[in-house]
């Protein structure tokens, strides 16, 4: 666990810093992979911060109109640094109505897209849980395996470093450039699927996954029908496109 | 990788895929200790809040054991920490406001890194009335693997952590709405 970083004196939350740092690589690689002849420059990268200011700004607006009255009393926590104080449904709703206008106005297709910002997507799984990690967050079952670490009392699977291999192998099925295609989308239902296949095996080393009827994790069957669907996906794409 | 495959392939690859994929949900939803609460004491929400007693600034003893059945807000601060001295004025307002509720605040001050003496004089200052605890030794920083400052611990009437907030000032919204969550468990 390494939840701050002691610069000079002062303590830095590191587990924001890495989620960051891999919003910004992912970003900025996004950026330079897009087809130049469907984006212009800096355009993924104008999307991808939208999205995230908007992210910021609604999940903000979501937790006050959710608690009117705290924030009646105290106005001024409206724009205070509490990562608490924060409505993540809000924020994602926000952020994907800001993408879509800024595609919109930019007269972005969907499906290349979604290919395009695929990196970003895969650079950010990869950062999200060596954040976990650093925090101790979404930390492991019990284990009693030689590669075991102690963590909140007891050996745990250090699932989160599974996780962060996953999706580096997921980085580099995805990454641009490895295949020729002319399918559009077929980047972006392949990550859904190599993630949601990811998610489905590593979940089961959680030790602090919400269960759903008959001990069921949730996080499982959500990403099964998302894996369902992007496979679903991939199949319709592969029908609608001739092979070579 | 899955684009290049033959159509009956892939077919045959995806229905494995969700046939295991759904057996191996069935089989991890089984695992020992998978998502069960471990019910043992880890600074995290979620776990028990470590037992500590300790003497406060007025020299009395006060343990976290006794407060089981309120709701417990345990904040560790030193007099020299910025973010520390800037939230407690919203503690205080907080404390003054839901105390009759069954709300409490530990304001455990990291002694060890700090003067009984400037700890009792931010105090008074401040007008704080809520219990100041002394730190001595550090071995409650230590046991709540505390790593910046100030550190909070928000702990439900039946001694388990709901959140746990490192850094701030928290804005009293934030206060607010953490406490009136506690005080939903309080009977």
């Amino acid at each position: 666990m390494l939840p701050f970083l002691n610069i000079f004196g002062a303590a830095i939350a590191f587990p924001p810093l890495v989620i960051l740092a891999g919003l910004w690589i992912g970003a900025t690689l996004a950026d330079k992979h897009a087809p130049k002849d469907r984006f212009a420059p800096e355009a993924i990268f104008n999307l991808i911060f939208v999205a995230f200011a908007a992210y910021i700004i609604g999940g903000r607006l979501g937790y006050a109109a959710q608690n009117p009255s705290a924030f009646s009393q105290d106005p001024i926590s409206l724009v205070s640094r509490n990562f608490g104080l924060f409505d993540p449904l809000s924020s994602a709703a926000l952020a994907l109505i800001a993408a879509l206008i800024f595609g919109q106005r930019k007269q972005f297709t969907l499906l290349p897209t979604l290919d395009a910002l695929t990196p970003a997507f895969a650079v950010f799984m990869l950062a999200l849980p060596l954040a976990n990690f650093a925090s101790g967050n979404a930390f492991g079952a019990p284990s009693q395996l030689p590669w075991a670490v102690e963590l909140w009392g007891m050996a745990r699977h250090p699932v989160q470093l599974y996780e962060a291999i996953g999706a580096g192998l997921i980085v580099w099925l995805v990454w641009p450039g490895k295949q020729e295609t002319t399918m559009d989308g077929i980047t972006f239902f392949q990550f859904l699927a190599y993630s949601a296949l990811a998610r489905l095996i590593f979940e089961a080393f959680r030790g602090s996954s919400p269960v759903l009827l008959l001990d069921l994790r949730a996080a499982q069957i959500v990403a099964w029908i998302i894996l369902a669907g992007s496979l679903w996906g991939i199949y319709k794409l592969k029908q609608s496109y001739p092979s070579p | 990788m899955l684009q290049n495959l033959p159509p009956n392939t892939f077919r045959l690859v995806s229905f494995a895929a969700l046939i295991l994929g759904a057996a191996w949900i069935g089989i991890s939803a089984t695992l020992p200790g998978g998502t069960a609460n471990p019910g043992i004491p880890a600074p995290q929400a979620g776990f028990l809040a470590p037992e500590f007693t300790l003497t406060t600034l007025d020299g009395s003893t006060l343990a976290l054991a006794d407060l089981r059945g309120q709701a417990v807000l345990v904040n560790v601060w030193a007099s020299w920490c910025l973010p520390c001295r800037a939230e407690m004025p919203a503690m205080q307002a907080m404390y003054e406001e839901y105390a009759s509720q069954g709300f409490t605040i530990l304001a455990v001050n990291s002694t060890i890194q700090d003067s009984q003496s400037q700890a009792a004089e931010f105090v008074a200052e401040h007008n704080l009335t809520f219990p100041i605890l002394l730190d001595l030794d550090g071995h409650v920083s230590a046991l709540y693997q505390v790593s910046a400052l100030p550190s909070s611990f928000f702990i439900l009437p039946d001694g388990t952590i709901q959140e746990v907030v490192i850094g701030g000032p928290m804005a009293e919204a934030l206060l607010r709405t953490r406490i009136e969550n506690l005080l939903a468990e309080v009977d």
